[in-house]
């Protein structure tokens, strides 16, 4: 074990789904480190597997072959020990609930101490910046504001490794933008482990440490780029010559995956 | 309050339709007690009257047509007659009187309660076990089903007899039709209702290591709130008439379904359509008590403005 600690180690990697059409092969020889504190990027076009893979490490899929641990046990394990916080492409949001009530959820499931809830909740809220919304129930917000009460849902139970299913792609380029902008934020202040995944080379290069990138048929990884980007990142930083270099070397990398079909 | 206007349009469609009717239901009986009366009737003999139809012998006895409205043993009762009728067995007698509607009614409605009670509770249990167990959506789902297929009415006496024959008598079984015809729209929509989680739902609740039964309390049971008013809304209407259904053939002394038949085997039609209209009454404030416990509900949830 070297300083920064592997969060995610993957070894050759494969996961077949049986369909009726026959086996398709969503993950083919996968090898991958994701060490503590990274923010690492998975894109690719549909069907390359990244959330596959995504859902792999969160023990929601099982592997067919190969190994992965996630904090050094089988995901299994990890997903016992509360080891992530998941965010889906929808905020799923429980309408019966209000924010804040959408928020304990997991830790009223899990068993924190009911005198801890409120402290909780105030602070994940004021993470991704709607203090004040706690009382409001889901349909009396955004969208945008819906899927950052999902991201304070996440994070309400301390986990260190958040694993994020395309969770902007539903919404518009603005508003991305912005959520973007707050991500990083959260990720810096808080020093979790980030997996992301990602249809938008922009988002992919503008949030990431470390961009892998994945083609289909079967789903592998064709290229891991490690970002030479500063951590401090203004969204200005997107018009730089070095962030257009890495969405070049991206956009060839994709192109390179789509070559053999 | 927006459907006022038209709900208020269909009555005055449905009154203007029994109004009209009235008069040709009722001519020929009419004409009868008044040529008795010793009025000229046209056609004069009986048997010429019943070649003509109700509308004809009004054209030809106009004077006559005001009678029918008022006919003391109408084959069609007016509107007016059943409004009077109700009126007196509901407000003006004493509840605790054998005809008074407001006893009947209660005497409909107990069992009524009960037995939706029981058909609810029932669903709801079978819903879950449907829901939980392959076991039980195999064997439960088609047997309810087909359970529905059954006519009450051939179903209502027997089971009446054969717990008239265990000496069980009353509220009990007439509460057991109720249930028997509330439990299935109960168990329909609460199993739409507990599957209505999507697999993200569920994923997020796996993703927090959550127990079956922590999904069933923050998730499912939740979830089906809206399938179940629905269904409590079919189940109350489906629970009197269930009620109303046991009481007619099965020479009942008390009870809308008493009421209804003793109306027609005694000639007193419009002791039948006041017990008619009563229990239709008492359906609609039943439908209309759950929509406003939805409603409410609902909102508190806060689900109603969604």
């Amino acid at each position: 074990m070297s300083e920064p600690q592997s969060v995610i180690s993957a070894r050759n990697l494969d996961l077949t789904f049986q369909t009726n059409d026959g086996p398709v092969h969503a993950l083919k020889g996968v090898d991958l480190d994701i060490r503590q504190g990274e923010f690492v990027s998975f894109i690719g076009p549909s069907g390359c597997g990244k959330t596959t893979f995504l859902r792999v490490m969160a023990d929601l899929e099982q592997p067919t072959g190969g190994e992965i641990t996630v904090n050094g046990v089988s995901p299994r394990e990890a997903r016992e020990a509360r080891a992530y916080g998941y965010v889906f492409q929808a905020a799923g949001l429980y309408p019966w609930r209000t924010i804040g009530g959408n928020i304990r959820l997991p830790l009223e499931i899990m068993g924190v101490p009911k005198a801890e809830h409120a402290e909780r909740v105030a602070r994940v809220l004021e993470l991704v910046e709607l203090a004040g919304f706690e009382k409001k129930f889901p349909w009396q917000l955004s969208g945008g504001m819906q899927q950052r009460a999902s991201i304070a849902r996440a994070l309400s139970f301390n986990a260190d490794l958040l694993l994020m299913d395309e969770p902007f792609g539903a919404l518009d380029e603005i508003v991305r933008d912005h959520l973007n902008e707050q991500l990083l934020k959260l990720w810096d202040r808080t020093g979790k482990t980030i997996a992301f995944v990602t249809h938008s080379i922009p988002e992919a290069v503008y949030l990431s440490t470390k961009i892998v990138v994945m083609s289909p048929r079967p789903g592998r990884i064709t290229d891991v780029i490690e970002s030479p980007l500063p951590k401090e990142r203004p969204l200005e930083i997107r018009e730089s010559a070095e962030f257009l270099e890495i969405a070049h070397r991206v956009r060839e990398g994709l192109r390179a995956g789509h070559a053999d079909d | 309050m927006k459907s006022v206007l038209p709900v208020l349009t269909v009555i005055a469609a449905i009154l203007g339709i029994w109004l009209l009717a009235v008069i040709p239901m009722n001519m020929h009986l009419v004409a009868d007690q008044a040529q008795r009366d010793g009025a000229v009737v046209q056609p004069e003999t009986p048997a010429a009257r019943q070649g003509l139809s109700g509308a004809a012998l009004a054209v030809r006895n106009p004077a006559l047509i005001p009678l029918t409205y008022s006919f003391k043993r109408p084959r069609l009762p007016s509107p007016q007659q059943v409004a009077g009728e109700m009126y007196e067995t509901i407000f003006a007698k004493k509840i605790t009187s054998k005809r008074s509607l407001v006893y009947h009614g209660w005497v409909t409605l107990a069992p009524t309660l009960l037995g939706f009670a029981i058909g609810t509770g029932l669903g709801i249990l079978l819903a879950v076990g449907i829901v939980y167990s392959r076991v039980m959506d195999r064997s439960v789902m088609p047997w309810a089903i087909v359970s529905q297929t059954i006519p009450i009415l051939a179903l209502a006496p027997m089971v009446i007899v054969v717990m008239g024959s265990m000496g069980i008598q009353g509220l009990f079984p007439k509460s057991l039709i109720a249930a028997y015809l509330s439990f299935f729209p109960v168990v329909v929509g609460m199993v739409k209702g507990l599957r209505s989680p999507s697999a993200m739902q569920l994923d997020l609740l796996r993703t927090y290591n959550a127990t079956g039964s922590q999904g069933f309390w923050t998730l499912r049971l939740p979830a089906s709130a809206p399938y179940l008013f629905a269904s409590l809304k079919i189940g109350v209407s489906a629970s009197l008439v269930g009620t109303i259904v046991a009481e007619l053939p099965t020479g009942a002394r008390a009870g809308f379904g008493a009421r209804m038949l003793v109306g027609d085997q005694y000639g007193q039609p419009l002791v039948s359509w006041a017990a008619l209209f009563a229990a239709a009454l008492t359906a609609a404030a039943l439908v209309g008590l759950f929509s406003a416990i939805e409603r409410i509900t609902l909102r508190r949830m806060g689900m109603a403005a969604a």
